[in-house]
């Protein structure tokens, strides 16, 4: 193919057909029983207006620190997978069990979470 | 035996202790994740963690039995993160010494508070890794992780009584300081990066001297901003406010681990910083020159001033660190042997002060007086003794380690030509004695103030056992100091500050170059 940009411009146009049906299937065909709750801008079950001098839960706090945490994973995960085939040889043995040490230790941490509760929103 | 640090065997190997005690930690985290709830899942915690402790200094002491070395490797490969040197070892033996005896500490400490928490001991063991990779760290980056690492684990251990106010002050100050702190350091590594194109410390050690960056506005930045950062972790002045609230707001046990290993991680960490990357850079004497005055004399005269002996001995550890700060400024073989000596000596001490004072005390032992402790010698003579000889020592009294310390701190002061520091170093000394010694008039010269006074103090058998250890060993190598001197020569000679190399005579620096990419 001589047009260098021809694929991405079949991207951009899939993405947005993509995009338009998703949006207009569900727009067409979902069932509709609006609520209050439901017609907010964010249904997310906080108030999007009000004070910001507001008290809310420390559970918000406990979940966003925790995904933080495993979101730290994906980062290190996708560097790790680019130079990964490139390294060859004996190297990449070394890398393997590197990541599987690294991904063992978050999950020690992940079963940690689970069992003292911190997962549970009760 | 010698290690060659781009084989992955040889590097597991070379990072063998830190990987015992991680697996340790990991396995301990298992466990608590299970058992987290009775008086007996707190003592398996402490046990496991004990004998993660010990494993790990089983394997530093392997490494250093068969003297491991790191074979040099050829300039195209990047030079090794983790030093493989007596000094580390001697770090590392230190910070796991402190660890596994605060664990005993902590051991009767954590029931009788009912703070049943087994993270407690987690979170002891990730500090304690942390420190090990500082002192171990031959790369910055290795540094500030392991440092990252440790303070981590400190700011939560520093609130770990989450019913205490003052814990909970302690918990927060520290932390948003701290994350200052680490911002400094973080900074000053770019900017040694930025002047020298190295993270590596040897690395920048030959970058400055071959192309002559000794005045380089870049690196001098950054290595004030590097001293900021370690200035604040070892509680130096003017770096020092935050260390007295945070002493007295944390539990005993867990401010004597701070007043120790973390101050002797930092101090490990600093000391190599500085003798293997700014060895040949002589701006840095003069800042630590500076900095051990003001802090030997404002600890001092501030702790005069304490009424509670939590913050007298916060105070104490404050000054104690300008002493170390003079066997820095020393920068001579000598001053690297009495800064290991010192740093021992000074943990032992300490740490037994720190638990003996967790014995007396209730509800944070904020409140413990040093009249509080009136006719101890009477009712608990064993106990006073022992407090009395941690005193002595902190004093620099002849027949203690605390003694045989400083004096070899003089000795390399006055040898590397530093009289007016030595001379501080006495006067700050005589200073301190207006707070040591009532400690030990009022245990055996006073009365007890009523009846059953002391009967509250109670020190379970293995906080005896630490205690007991510390004293002796603070009084055996107030005797026979030898062996540990020629453990601290040994070690410290692997990273001594090179003498001041003199700089072209007074030709203009040039404009530094960066070497390759």
């Amino acid at each position: 193919m001589n047009q260098p940009y021809l694929s991405f411009l079949l991207l951009l146009a899939f993405v947005a057909f993509n995009a338009g049906a998703l949006i207009g299937m569900s727009h067409l065909l979902a069932p509709r029983k609006p609520t209050p709750v439901k017609e907010t801008p964010y249904e997310s079950g906080m108030p999007p207006l009000g004070d910001a001098h507001e008290r809310f839960s420390v559970k918000f706090y406990l979940v966003a620190m925790l995904f933080i945490i495993f979101d730290i994973e994906t980062v290190f995960l996708i560097p790790w997978g680019t130079i990964f085939f490139a390294a060859g040889g004996p190297g990449m043995g070394f890398l393997l069990i590197e990541m599987l040490v690294f991904i063992a230790i978050l999950a020690v941490g992940y079963v940690y979470v689970w069992k003292r509760g911190a997962l549970e929103w009760g | 035996m010698s290690l060659d640090l781009s084989n992955y065997r040889d590097l597991a190997l070379a990072l063998l202790p830190e990987l015992v005690l991680t697996l340790a930690a990991v396995v301990l985290l298992l466990v608590v994740a299970w058992r987290h709830q009775t008086r007996a899942d707190l003592r398996v915690a402490a046990w496991v963690a004990w004998w993660g402790l010990v494993a790990a200094a089983v394997a530093v002491w392997w490494l250093w039995w068969n003297t491991a070395r790191a074979a040099v490797i050829p300039p195209p490969v990047h030079p090794p993160m983790i030093a493989v040197d007596d000094f580390r070892f001697v770090a590392d033996w230190l910070v796991l010494g402190t660890a596994a005896l605060t664990v005993f500490v902590s051991f009767d400490y954590l029931e009788r508070e009912s703070l049943l928490v087994p993270e407690y001991y987690v979170l002891l063991l990730f500090a304690t890794l942390g420190m090990m990779l500082m002192a171990g760290g031959e790369d910055l980056m290795m540094i500030f992780l392991g440092l990252e690492l440790m303070s981590v684990a400190v700011y939560v251990l520093a609130g770990i009584n989450r019913r205490s106010a003052p814990a909970a002050e302690a918990a927060l100050k520290y932390f948003l300081l701290g994350a200052f702190a680490s911002g400094f350091l973080l900074y000053g590594i770019a900017l040694a990066y930025g002047a020298t194109a190295a993270t590596n410390l040897t690395l920048i050690g030959v970058q400055v001297t071959t192309l002559g960056l000794q005045k380089s506005t870049m690196l001098l930045i950054g290595l004030g901003l590097l001293l900021v950062g370690f200035g604040f972790k070892v509680a130096a002045v003017p770096f020092h406010m935050w260390a007295p609230d945070v002493y007295d707001g944390s539990p005993t046990p867990v401010t004597g681990y701070m007043a120790t290993a973390v101050k002797a991680a930092a101090f490990a960490a600093l000391f190599r910083v500085l003798g293997e990357a700014f060895g040949a850079v002589p701006a840095w004497r003069e800042i630590v020159w500076w900095l051990a005055v003001i802090t030997m004399l404002v600890g001092n005269v501030v702790a005069l001033a304490q009424r509670t002996l939590k913050r007298m001995l916060a105070y104490s550890s404050v000054a104690h660190a300008g002493y170390v700060l003079v066997a820095v400024a020393a920068g001579t073989p000598a001053g690297a042997a009495a800064f290991v000596f010192y740093l021992v000596a000074y943990t032992f001490m300490t740490l037994a002060a720190f638990a003996l004072l967790a014995a007396k005390g209730r509800d944070g032992e904020r409140d413990v007086r040093i009249d509080d402790l009136a006719g101890l010698a009477q009712r608990r003579p064993w106990l006073a003794f022992a407090l009395a000889v941690c005193m002595l020592s902190l004093l620099g009294f002849p027949g203690t380690a605390g003694f045989i310390g400083k004096w070899y701190i003089l000795v390399a002061a006055t040898q590397s030509g530093q009289v007016p520091l030595a001379a501080i170093l006495v006067l700050a000394s005589v200073i301190s004695a207006g707070y040591y010694l009532p400690v030990i008039m009022a245990m055996y010269m006073k009365p007890e103030p009523f009846e059953q006074a002391h009967g509250g103090m109670r020190l379970g058998p293995l906080g005896s056992i630490a205690v007991a250890v510390s004293v002796a060993g603070l009084l055996f190598f107030g005797v026979r100091p030898n062996r540990l001197l020629d453990l601290a020569r040994t070690s410290g000679a692997a990273v001594r500050p090179a003498p001041a190399a003199t700089s072209g005579g007074g030709a203009r620096p040039t404009a530094p170059k960066l070497a390759g990419n």
